[in-house]
């Protein structure tokens, strides 16, 4: 990719792109785990003041949580439609998985607010601490992700459309965002199930 | 005749950035080569400061009860020794061995995201000069109890809680000036820097080997930059985590490591040594690479045990991350617990062991050609044994919380860092010298540079153990004369002069070779690897083609064959072999297509110390400047393509 074309540069076989998005996918799983632990390792202990389950509306959260698990299959179908070399199709789902994912965003922006008013504020207590700056920093990756998937969709809209195997990729940027649903998964049933 | 291939300035939006010569030549260059010798220039600038603020440390204790500085600059001289050596100076300096050699060691013809490359050296440099600039915007202040505002002057406005940042210490309530939080983020800063350059190190080394480069055929430099890649990837993640609690806590009114609102003090002591253990290996691991390849080259031997010291190598990283507690035996922690890291201590020091004795190995029966590269690795040898035997000891754990916060520990990780790291990457300074500047350094005061530096080091750290275990105390500003431990400290100062005179010999050589010393020839240390099969200064495409590598060592083999008895004898075409490499290295004769330079990097890199001040200063036009300029460098950056639709034309030579 960055040399000559008469030179290696796949000793793998693997994409080199999409490698370095599984190398950066293995370090954020540190990340979360840092996360998570410290949330697991205060959570057993006394704290004053509200607690989450005074506040949380797991309905409302399974409803937004459902809602970005329906934006990987949108990924993939964009995906699909781009190996099938349909611009128009990919760039339908490309906008249809942005949306998704801006849905939940404002899912959990309302539910910060909704905690706030009601008195489960970033400082109230160590735990509501830990479930911020955890919940939020997994947000913070969502919004990355629709601004990924929105400038994919821009550059999508050139002439010369979106390709796999060039140019900012569509595949790696799918497999972030899978990596994204899939943190979901386990800081629901971590953070509101258990 | 070659062909130069020229990039067509007229398919973007912005023109591209073309020049080769100049101040723009190097801010926008994605070349590995540049970016390393630019992370080595200025990585050297912070070790001067570093090393200066050390000087300033030492002319305080030189004698007892001195008042050269008053308390708080003392706290903040230390902390920002520590913090600008480990992050400013070591890691960068390791960082410019990886970029410049990885490639040409695996036969590449650049990093597998030069860009990306760029990048990390850009927000390295951001989040140093962000982490200095405490000086000019920083406030140390006053916290209730401690030294007054007054007495803080100018060089105490520095972060003063010490590299490993404790808390409580750090937070809010003891240090109540900003200047902690311009190290926690100066910090983070680095960290992502550090972590990009980790994935582009790894992409690096799995996927841009050349033909032949099979794993266990790779230098074993490259082994250890990919152990270092590693570490760095899982043990970022955990510091820049622990360091976003610092600054919530800080800024936010969260209580994380904060007992008032149920926080854990010592949590942020796992989450700090979680991390900072591997940090250790990641300082080290390098100076193990590099005299892995001296030790051969100059004992006219190959490696002994190459894959034993391979999988050491990943044994010390994967080991590193299970002995962080061993820091914390004066803490709070469960006796059980003590006695599991105290085990684990001692088993990490096998796989150090086993490299030390592969290291004796290749020197034993070699024909030992003693220049200065060679000295170092020798040195660095003798250094790292002490300093390892001095660590082993810190298993014992009555002993260690004996020792916990004394000059032993002062003199043990010095030992490791300067007399091991150091020692090591000057070894690899002089070693690579006329690969980077084509010209040879001069050999006289090389090995003067080396005996002064062994004969200062132990001057300053040998004594450091016996005024350790004579009960000083690390971090204090003032020892009373009564304690009789003013001629030993005297002695450690006048070391750290000795040192400062060396390095002053190293920058004159260093100066004066690179532009006057002797043309080096072609392959001046009949080396072994394949770096030295390519032209010095290296050509900016490397190598003209692909090399293929046949087997370890694959230079070597092509220069000597066997004799009945199993020696090593020069071929015949060996010279002539010499001649056409460099005639092929110069003359290209494939199609060249190099990364184009790119100003995104640059302006991308920017935006990050002024995000950092949005942070502290709580100011939003700040914070759109900041992320005004990410999304720029973000945006031109996704819609510039690597390389450029190429016209190719053709050039007479």
């Amino acid at each position: 990719m960055s040399s000559g074309h008469n030179y290696p540069h796949e000793s793998t076989g693997v994409e080199t792109r999409k490698l370095g998005m599984w190398v950066f996918l293995s370090t954020e799983i540190l990340f979360f785990g840092t996360l998570i632990t410290t949330f697991m390792i205060f959570k057993g202990r006394d704290f004053p003041g509200i607690k989450l389950t005074d506040v949380y509306d797991i309905p409302f959260t399974s409803v937004s949580s459902f809602v970005l698990l329906m934006s990987s299959l949108t990924m993939v179908l964009a995906h699909n439609a781009l190996e099938n070399s349909d611009q128009e199709k990919t760039r339908v789902w490309l906008l249809a998985t942005a949306m998704l994912g801006s849905v939940f965003l404002a899912g959990q922006i309302y539910e910060f607010t909704e905690f706030y008013h009601k008195g489960f504020e970033l400082s109230t207590n160590i735990f509501s601490s830990t479930f911020y700056v955890l919940t939020g920093f997994h947000g913070l990756h969502v919004f990355i992700g629709v601004v990924f998937l929105i400038g994919l969709w821009a550059i999508g809209q050139r002439q010369q459309g979106l390709s796999l195997d060039s140019g900012f990729n569509l595949e790696f940027i799918a497999l972030y965002w899978h990596f994204v649903d899939i943190v979901w998964i386990v800081l629901f049933t971590v953070v509101y199930l258990i | 005749m070659t062909k130069i291939v020229e990039p067509d300035k007229q398919t973007n939006i912005f023109r591209r950035p073309s020049s080769e010569y100049g101040i723009w030549s190097w801010i926008t260059t994605v070349d590995h080569k540049k970016i390393g010798i630019m992370y080595g220039y200025a990585a050297f600038f912070f070790l001067l400061i570093g090393g200066l603020e050390a000087l300033f440390l030492r002319i305080q204790l030189a004698q007892p009860d001195n008042n050269f500085l008053s308390a708080a600059e003392y706290n903040a001289m230390f902390t920002m020794h520590g913090t600008t050596m480990v992050f400013l100076a070591i890691m960068p300096i390791s960082a410019a061995f990886f970029n410049y050699l990885l490639p040409l060691q695996i036969g590449a013809r650049d990093v597998a995201f030069p860009r990306l490359n760029a990048l990390s050296f850009w927000i390295w440099t951001f989040g140093g000069i962000f982490l200095y600039s405490t000086f000019i915007f920083g406030t140390a202040g006053a916290p209730e109890g401690g030294y007054l505002a007054e007495e803080v002057g100018w060089l105490g406005n520095a972060p003063n809680g010490g590299w490993f940042g404790y808390q409580p210490n750090a937070g809010f309530k003891y240090s109540p000036g900003t200047a902690m939080d311009y190290w926690a983020i100066g910090l983070q800063i680095l960290g992502i820097s550090s972590l990009v350059s980790a994935f582009n190190f790894i992409v690096t080394i799995l996927n841009m080997r050349t033909k032949g480069m099979r794993f266990m055929r790779m230098p074993v430099f490259t082994w250890m930059t990919f152990a270092v890649a590693f570490l760095l990837a899982f043990s970022l993640p955990i510091i820049a985590i622990a360091l976003f609690y610092v600054t919530f806590d800080r800024q936010f009114g969260t209580t994380f490591f904060l007992t008032e609102g149920g926080g854990d003090p010592v949590l942020w002591q796992h989450l700090f040594w979680l991390f900072g253990h591997p940090e250790v290996y990641i300082l080290i691991l390098p100076a193990f690479g590099i005299v892995s390849e001296i030790l051969p080259t100059f004992s006219r031997k190959p490696l002994f045990g190459y894959p034993a010291i391979v999988f050491a190598g990943f044994g010390i990283a994967f080991i590193g991350f299970g002995v962080w507690a061993h820091h914390m035996f004066a803490s709070a922690i469960s006796p059980v617990a003590q006695a599991g890291f105290g085990i684990s201590t001692m088993v990490i020091a096998v796989p150090t062991g086993v490299k030390i004795f592969n290291w004796l190995g290749t020197i034993w029966g070699g024909k030992l050609n003693l220049k200065t590269p060679m000295l170092f690795a020798l040195g660095f040898i003798g250094m790292f044994v002490i300093g390892g035997l001095s660590g082993v000891t810190h298993s014992i754990v009555p002993a260690d919380t004996q020792q916990t916060d004394t000059y032993y520990i002062v003199a043990h990780f010095h030992y490791v860092l300067f007399g091991g790291a150091m020692f090591g990457i000057f070894g690899g300074l002089y070693y690579w010298f006329p690969k980077v500047w084509g010209r040879m350094y001069n050999e006289t005061l090389g090995q003067i540079h080396f005996w002064t530096m062994l004969i200062g080091f132990n001057l300053t750290f040998g004594p450091m153990h016996w005024l350790g275990l004579q009960g000083q105390i690390r971090r204090t500003w003032v020892y009373a004369e009564e304690t009789n431990l003013g001629f030993w400290n005297l002695i450690v100062s006048i070391g750290a002069f000795i040192i400062a005179l060396s390095i002053l010999i190293f920058m004159a050589n260093w100066m004066y070779s690179k532009r006057k010393g002797e043309i080096a020839p072609f392959d001046p240390w009949d080396a072994r690897t394949i770096e030295w099969t390519i032209p010095s200064p290296t050509p900016v495409w490397n190598f003209s083609k692909a090399p293929e590598v046949k087997s370890l060592d694959d230079f070597w083999h092509a220069k000597y064959g066997e004799d009945e008895e199993g020696r090593a004898v020069r071929r015949e075409s060996a010279d002539d072999l010499l001649l056409q490499l460099e005639e092929e290295g110069l003359n290209p004769e494939e199609e060249i297509i190099l990364p184009n330079p790119s100003y995104f990097p640059f302006v991308l890199s920017s935006g990050l110390p002024f995000i950092g001040y949005a942070v502290i200063y709580k100011s939003i036009p700040l914070a759109l400047i900041g992320v005004v300029l990410l999304l720029v460098g973000a945006f031109g950056w996704a819609t510039e393509p690597l390389e450029e639709e190429f016209n190719t034309a053709e050039e007479e030579e």
